[in-house]
């Protein structure tokens, strides 16, 4: 267990990278605490398996340094950083049975003999393997034979982090469950540092203390699920986050309050304060839980936005109104009782939550 | 079950019937007609029974022939067969290199036989070979046409450098074929290069190892080409293998009927050995799925 820091970090996978574009990792200074549960979520290439790579020693990055426990490890090779990492296709080892797929990496690393066999037994009963222990791997299924690699990683106790490259994208559903919650409860009881990829929100956000999302390789936000949702930092994470995600629309800053499309949404001081610092374009966003739709007589009179309704889904616990006006197209959240009239009606946006960006960066 | 059952089918396996009679079972029923027979024209044939089959097996020459050639197969297996995965193991994996190793590689293997028992016999000799003169400058008294060892040697080493980028370029496709990610897992898992190569490439290249195995048996059991142009099968008899002392049996002392009766024991000992390997090997590896 260890904390790991990343100094002004960087990789490019040219040998001489002339632009931004030429960096699969901008330059970054991030900490993983000792014992946290992050998640790394983004979307495909913004360079999450980058990453885990130089954390775990398998690519070693073009720039900057990897610490663990102050300690610099940035040039030793995976085996002398004593870390675990699962890839995101199952690795066995075909000619070996289960049980020695399992004691591979502590015989490898001259554990005693009744050491490897409390080991590889413990985490085989988390896994249930221990039916399976004798068999050759060769023959079971993808979803067994990642929940072996799985096992590979978990096996060693010592560990200074273990690092999950979108561990569960092969399994099914509700193996993917079960074997989620396993690694809850191991991290519960042995507090190891952990860091677990993936580009699901719902997976990361049940399984981490801490989310990490990255996106065109930075990181652009670190928070609690609830930051997260609350606060975007990055109007990628607003919308990559909850479902559906935040609204996002271009607007001008006139008057003392936001125009999108002629219509005028009020903003606090605190907004126009901040936005009056910025240039670049500026983005409003806002939750789609966070929009009033009021429709028929309520609407008559009301204060905010015109807007047409263009549907109206049900989704059981609660209902998704998709609204338009002008060239925006905005999603409101409603309660499952509530009732939509009509083909138009009046949308309140509510001050406190609504957002804005400038160059797509949080200023309000 | 209700087994739909139409004999039309069999018209359409008859065009591959033909095919397959005329080019194999046809001229090998010949064979047989000759091994049971003493032929010495059309009109005066003789059915002898087992009696050729009796004389070939008792030929203390073609004993000695067996012998040379179990040992000269066994050699070329036991040379290319490492080598050609030792080479496999150090090709670059990517890069200019690749496609510049595989030319390299395959040259050899797109010269004709007798073009290389040719290459070899002009290489080796020590008045006018660059090979053998150099050899014989460093001290060493060699010449393959006087020295039956020496005479070994210059063939295997032919049959080597011949063949063995057969093996080295199938088990480059068998490494290729490995993915990334198991090289990567094996570091995380701090095995050595030993483990990796006996868990993580040599089981990937099991297969294609199996069809090289069997390919260069069946090839340096039946050679004949290039030791026939390289020595003759000399000096003495020392580099005469089954096929050149079937081919002095039958076209040189025209002895029609024991070549028959050998060409059949030949043919025989060659599916067999296929055969059992074949089998021991897959059911090996049925084995250990279980
Ligand atoms: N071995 C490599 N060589 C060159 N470019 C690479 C390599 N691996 C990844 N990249 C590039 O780096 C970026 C980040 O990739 P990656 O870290 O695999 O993203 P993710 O895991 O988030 O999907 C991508 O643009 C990808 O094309
Ligand atoms: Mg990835």
């Amino acid at each position: 267990m260890a904390r790991i820091d990343l100094k002004s970090l960087a990789h490019s996978y040219f040998p001489d990278p002339k632009s931004d574009e030429d960096y699969a990792l901008r330059r970054m200074e991030h900490v993983w605490e000792d014992g946290g549960a992050y998640a790394l979520l983004g979307p495909s290439g913004c360079g999450k398996t980058t990453l885990l790579n130089i954390i775990s020693g398998l690519l070693t990055p073009s720039h900057g340094q990897v610490l663990f426990d102050g300690k610099d490890v940035t040039h030793l090779a995976p085996e002398d950083r004593n870390i675990a990492q699962v890839f995101q296709f199952p690795v066995i080892y075909d000619t070996m049975t289960v049980y020695e797929n399992l004691a591979f990496p502590l015989r490898n690393r001259g554990v005693d003999e009744k050491r490897v066999d409390a080991r590889v037994r413990e985490i085989a009963g988390m896994l249930d393997l221990t039916g399976k222990l004798k068999q050759k791997a060769r023959g079971l299924g993808a979803d067994e034979k990642q929940t072996i690699s799985l096992g590979r990683g978990l096996v060693r106790d010592d560990v200074s982090a273990i690092l999950f490259d979108e561990p569960l994208t092969v399994i099914d559903p509700h193996l993917k469950w079960v074997l989620r919650r396993k690694l809850k409860e191991i991290h519960n009881k042995l507090r190891p540092t952990m860091v677990y990829v993936t580009h699901d929100q719902v997976e990361a956000l049940t399984f981490a203390d801490k989310v990490v999302v990255m996106y065109g390789g930075k990181v652009v936000q670190l928070g609690t699920p609830q930051e997260l949702f609350e606060n975007p930092a990055h109007t990628f994470v607003g919308y990559f986050i909850g479902s559906p995600g935040m609204n996002i629309m271009d607007c001008k800053i006139d008057d003392g309050a936001a125009w999108i499309d002629g219509q005028r949404i009020g903003l606090s001081d605190r907004h126009l304060d901040a936005v009056s610092k910025q240039s670049g374009k500026i983005e409003l966003g806002i939750r789609p839980e966070f929009l009033t739709l009021e429709t028929g007589t309520a609407a008559k009179g009301a204060d905010g936005v015109e807007v047409n309704i263009i549907k109206v889904e049900d989704l059981g616990q609660y209902k998704i109104a998709t609204t338009r006006f002008g060239a925006s197209e905005i999603k409101v959240k409603l309660g499952e009782d509530e009732q939509v009239i009509g083909q138009s009606g009046i949308l309140r946006f509510a001050p406190e939550w609504t957002k804005l960006y400038a160059d797509s960066q949080l200023v309000a | 079950m209700n087994k739909i059952t139409n004999n039309k089918a069999w018209f359409l396996v008859l065009p591959v019937f033909f095919i397959v009679a005329i080019s194999a079972i046809i001229p090998l029923m010949t064979v047989v007609n000759y091994s049971v027979q003493d032929i010495f024209d059309p009109q005066t044939r003789f059915f002898v029974g087992t009696e050729w089959f009796e004389q070939v097996l008792g030929d203390s020459r073609l004993h000695d022939a067996l012998i040379r050639q179990i040992i000269y197969t066994l050699s070329v297996l036991f040379i290319e067969i490492p080598l050609g995965i030792a080479v496999a193991l150090t090709l670059p994996r990517k890069g200019w290199g690749v496609s510049a190793s595989m030319v390299l590689l395959a040259l050899p293997l797109l010269i004709p036989w007798n073009v290389v028992g040719t290459i070899w016999q002009i290489f080796g000799r020590a008045d006018i070979g660059l090979g053998g003169y150099v050899i014989n400058l460093l001290g060493i008294d060699y010449n393959y046409s006087q020295n039956p060892m020496d005479a070994w040697v210059t063939v295997l080493v032919m049959d080597v450098w011949h063949w063995t980028s057969l093996i080295v370029l199938l088990c480059y496709a068998g490494l290729r074929s490995i993915p990334d990610a198991y090289y990567q897992a094996a570091k995380i898992d701090g095995a050595s290069r030993w483990a990796v190569f006996r868990f993580i490439q040599l089981p990937k290249m099991q297969s294609v190892l199996v069809i090289g195995v069997l390919l260069r048996f069946m090839d340096s059991f039946m050679i004949y080409t290039e030791p026939f142009v390289l020595t003759g099968g000399g000096p003495g008899n020392a580099t005469t293998f089954l096929s050149q002392f079937l081919t002095r049996m039958a076209v040189g002392q025209f002895d029609l009927g024991p070549a028959a009766a050998f060409s059949l024991v030949y043919f025989l000992i060659i599916l067999l050995v296929c055969w059992v390997f074949y089998t021991v090997v897959m059911n090996a590896g049925k084995r250990e799925e279980q």
